[in-house]
């Protein structure tokens, strides 16, 4: 007999427990058989997280003196704090207290009543035997770094920085791109309101390249993560750029004298050229240029070294080597973005094969006045005006073969490609939708203003883009066949020019990414925030945030609004000055250790030392943040942690297999 | 046989190699001791006994009963039985008693499998094909051997024990040491550890003794001991051949180590751990020094008897006990 007092109060959550658990029969179940193991009171009641319910518990603490208390009811991770609490308001140290699930892990799953309700049954023998086990704690405070960490320097992660930065704390920002900017740097236009992408972006950026709170890394990557929040170490890789950033003074001599063009395949998406020392583009910031040493005739062949003959300052610098530095950050922010889809994979739409078919990335370059053309659009020859296009929406979207999520901005994207062909064509244009979303603000008025402009609309998936005519009229065209389905009808366009609106897909180092910060990310790859709705820039990994397209495909509106977001979570942070942390902590038992050394590489916070003169290995109890790596890694068992330790796993074994209801002494000596 | 009133004496060996008897002789003179404190009542080995002499004795009236061996077929059971009646303290002597050892490895195959592979295969020179029956009529009657049971198990599997001393086979030193004990109990200086406890061994792991130089390990290969020089001061396991010795409990010294080769972990988990298997496996996994699964796939290829490798003295007491092919019937 367990000389605990324990409180077992089961919950309803309205229909969504009490809907497939007869809950009454729960807590009587509780309330008698668990008698001998120290239950004195035992309750259902319909909402346990209501303001009635929490002084339930309070007032059986206070009357019935209990020590510990079990509440069955939804995840810990919804309400354990709120349990948490009303246990130490009613003068319980709020660790006593166990949230057992019998909704997620019951309830939801489980749609026979008579089998929910003894597994319910089980679920609270097992809270019972694991509360015996645990003891009062109190909760650490360790100081929080203000320093925060921005990787990604697109749009949400420039909007990211700048709030924090203008709150007046300091900011890392770390770029793979020789240059900040992200792919809206790519865009002419944005919709709806087709303000150039340049004049409202480039502010922002020339901001976070002079401002005195941010130090910004472009060409660099982040190749190592440790510590927790408020105390981060982040190791950053700074590619060699070649160039001496403190001499260069950004004149771009070297990019005109250097002899030799490649295309270009991130910046210009393949249809452009850049010398191999270059900047991605004239409004680069920072305006240092790197040198491209796989393209490089020096670095090929030995030979060149015409930039640095003509630089004026003597910044070129060809010895220049890889750097890696560690920086102390107290937070991060992910704005990694996206990737686009290789359109290559759909054979039938002809991309890489017909040489009038364009990505949308492509396009964007097509119609930027800083693009390949000068803003003009024409076919890949580079003169000839289309006198007809057709604009495919949902390429690599929607399609269960490919990615089968709404890439969100294909629609807008390709009225806005429609808009721009009107405009500065006069060519027929016919856009191939499957169902046409305009959810936001002043989106579905920008439709209307299209559809006047005479485009034409035709709902179909398309089948086939192919050269081969059949009929007269289809000659050196490219045919998009595809069924209207508001007519019924197979369709045969013979167009000039076709746009791919092509997906938005996850980085495609979205793993490494997820391995390096310690965070998750769903099937397709996209970086997986706390909650849907109710937290949608903060991570499982506390002190890590997302914003932008890495947490899934947006617009610019929404990613600036995520990039916000996160920063405010962040200044929030900041502005406690310290953070509380579970007390749940590893210890080693220094008899059993026998200093293998096991344990010592395994701890991410670097928490375990080895004590020489000893031979044993120790924990350091700040640094520790109860993961339990280690105490899983340990042969001996020496290791052990607080909250969980095996005694207590294998009690609440023992409850869920309600091995505490025969005769077997389970109390803790 | 007369009794001569000294306190009563087994040992006995079920499915077991003889290693443990020879560990009890090799305490050399202590042996007098033990001649001189008790009076030897059953002990195959060493001298002659009928089965049905124990079966007459009283219930409780052996002191003391080591017992090594595991539970391999029904004979044993019967004896494992047989003995805990007639004996005050039953102790699980040595490994195969303890955790089933070499024997409990069969329970990864089906016993058809077993005796097939002794009597049939291509390094077994069986011209006439003989196989055991179980029966055998005899103009004398029907004479039969022991019944093999699907599963090895461990003593304590069978009959409660109160107390486990682990080794294969235990040193001779702690053998010496647990007698001295139980002499000085008889003699009131002083009293048995809790039932259930582990005796004649450490309480930490045999890392504890091993003199070897140690660091933060890193693995980027496992090798066999065959194909590898060994460094003779730097730990076994940092050199990339496996080592049990950071999961098995100490006490035998670290003989192994100190001799040039890996420990194999025959004394067993250290107090308090499950699954001595589970263990050893998740720390030889976490100083795998990679992150890339092809590169971890490759270096755990380097492994090429996992289970046999982990589980060499442990399969019969651990949480498994045995594989579903041994299982199936």
């Amino acid at each position: 007999m367990s000389k605990e007092r324990i409180g077992v109060y089961v919950c309803h959550c309205g229909s969504n427990i009490a809907g497939t658990v007869d809950v009454a029969e729960v807590s009587r179940w509780a309330g008698e058989a668990l008698k001998d193991r120290g239950v004195v009171v035992s309750r259902d009641y319909k909402f346990m997280c209501s303001s009635l319910g929490q002084e339930l518990i309070q007032k059986d603490i206070q009357e019935q003196g209990l020590t510990r208390v079990v509440v069955a009811a939804c995840s810990p991770h919804l309400h354990e704090q709120t349990f948490r609490n009303a246990c130490k308001e009613g003068g319980l140290n709020p660790y006593l207290c166990e949230l057992v699930s019998i909704r997620e892990q019951c309830s939801w799953i489980h749609p026979d009543k008579a089998v929910g309700t003894e597994k319910a049954k089980a679920i609270v023998s097992g809270g019972v035997e694991k509360v015996i086990w645990d003891e009062p704690l109190e909760p650490l405070r360790v100081p929080i770094n203000p320093v925060t960490l921005v990787v990604g320097g697109g749009i949400a992660g420039i909007q990211a920085a700048l709030e924090v930065a203008n709150a007046g704390y300091p900011v890392i920002m770390v770029e793979r791109e020789p240059s900040i900017g992200g792919h809206m740097a790519q865009f002419d236009k944005t919709f709806p309101t087709l303000d150039c992408a340049a004049c409202i972006l480039t502010p922002r950026m020339v901001e976070v390249g002079s401002h005195p709170n941010v130090k910004l890394f472009t060409y660099a990557e982040v190749t190592n993560v440790s510590g927790y929040v408020g105390n981060f170490q982040v190791t950053i890789k700074q590619k060699a750029r070649s160039v001496d950033t403190d001499l260069c003074t950004g004149c771009g001599i070297c990019q005109e004298k250097c002899p030799k063009k490649v295309i270009d395949p991130v910046f210009e998406a393949g249809l452009g050229y850049r010398k191999a020392v270059y900047t991605p583009f004239p409004q680069a910031v920072p305006k240092y240029p790197v040198i491209d040493r796989e393209n490089c005739t020096y670095f090929l062949k030995g030979t060149c070294r015409a930039c640095e003959k003509f630089c004026p300052t003597g910044a070129i610098d060809f010895t220049q080597e890889d750097e890696y530095f560690t920086v102390d950050v107290g937070q991060i922010i992910l704005a990694t973005g996206w990737d686009l889809f290789d359109a290559r994979r759909i054979p039938q739409y002809g991309y890489g094969r017909l040489a009038n078919v364009f990505t949308s990335l492509e396009f964007e370059r097509l119609t930027n006045a800083a693009g390949p053309t000068g803003g003009k659009v024409v076919l890949r020859d580079g003169v000839t005006v289309p006198k007809s296009v057709a604009i495919i929406h949902c390429v690599g979207s929607r399609d269960k073969n490919y990615n089968p999520y709404c890439s969100a901005i294909c629609c807008m994207q390709s009225l806005k490609f429609a808009h721009l062909v009107h405009e500065r064509t006069g060519a027929e244009v016919y856009n191939f939708y499957i169902d046409m979303r305009t959810p936001a603000k002043g989106y579905e008025e920008f439709y209307q203003r299209v559809l006047e402009e005479g485009t034409h609309f035709i709902r179909g998936k398309v089948a086939e883009i192919t050269d081969a005519a059949r009929y007269p009229g289809e000659e050196g065209k490219l045919i998009v066949q595809a069924e209207n389905t508001l007519v019924g009808k197979q369709m045969r366009v013979p167009v000039d020019m076709v746009i791919l609106s092509a997906a938005l897909e996850p980085r495609h180092d979205f793993k490494e990414v997820a391995r390096l910060f310690g965070i998750s990310c769903s099937e397709e790859g996209w970086l997986i925030e706390r909650h849907p709705k109710l937290d949608p820039v903060a991570t499982m990994t506390e002190g890590i945030y997302i914003a932008g397209c890495a947490q899934g495909p947006k617009d610019i509106p929404a990613s600036v609004a995520q990039g916000a977001a996160a920063a405010a979570r962040v200044v929030g942070k900041i502005q406690q000055k310290e953070i509380t942390m579970e007390p749940i902590r590893a210890s080693i038992n220094q008899d059993k250790c026998s200093g293998c050394r096991i344990c010592n590489n395994m701890c991410p916070f670097n928490a375990i030392s080895f004590i020489e003169d000893r031979m044993v290995s120790e924990v350091n109890p700040a640094l520790c943040q109860g993961c339990g790596t280690c105490v899983a890694a340990c042969p001996a068992g020496a290791i052990s942690g607080t909250v969980f330790s095996d005694q207590a796993i294998l009690a609440q074994l023992d409850g869920l297999l309600l091995n505490n209801l025969k005769a077997i002494d389970l109390t803790p000596a | 046989m007369t009794s001569n009133g000294k306190p009563k004496f087994a040992m006995y060996w079920a499915a077991s190699c003889g290693g443990c008897e020879i560990a009890v002789l090799n305490i050399h003179e202590k042996i007098l001791d033990v001649d001189a404190n008790f009076e030897v009542v059953f002990w195959p080995v060493a001298m002659d006994a009928k089965y049905k002499d124990v079966e007459a004795m009283e219930d409780g009236s052996i002191l003391l009963t080591l017992f090594n061996g595991a539970i391999r077929n029904d004979e044993n059971e019967h004896i494992a039985k047989l003995l805990r009646q007639k004996s005050k303290i039953l102790v699980a002597f040595g490994s195969c008693a303890t955790e089933g050892c070499m024997p409990a490895l069969a329970n990864l195959t089906s016993i058809e499998e077993v005796v097939e592979t002794y009597y049939s295969t291509i390094s077994t020179d069986n011209p006439q094909n003989i196989h055991p029956q179980p029966t055998y009529k005899a103009p004398e009657g029907e004479i039969y051997i022991p019944k093999l049971y699907p599963i090895v198990r461990t003593l304590d599997q069978v009959v409660e024990v109160d107390y486990y001393m682990p080794g294969c086979p235990p040193e001779s030193h702690q053998i010496a040491a647990v007698i001295d004990l139980v002499i000085d109990v008889l003699q009131g200086k002083a009293t048995l550890p809790p039932k259930g406890s582990t005796i004649g061994a450490g309480g930490s792991t045999v890392c504890d003794d091993c003199p070897r130089k140690r660091d933060v390990k890193k693995i980027k290969e496992f090798k066999r001991i065959q194909d590898v020089m060994l460094d003779p001061e730097i730990c076994i396991l940092e050199q990339g051949v496996i080592c049990s010795g950071p999961a098995t409990r100490n006490g035998c010294g670290a003989l192994c180590p100190q001799a040039g080769s890996p420990c194999i972990g025959c004394y067993g988990p250290a107090e308090g751990v499950l699954d001595y298997g589970a263990r050893l496996l998740t720390a030889v996994a976490s100083v795998i020094d990679s992150n890339d699964p092809a590169e971890i796939e490759r270096i755990l290829d380097g492994i090429p008897d996992p289970a046999g490798m982990f589980y060499r003295f442990n399969l019969g007491g651990s949480l498994l006990r045995a594989s579903k092919a041994a299982w199936a019937k």
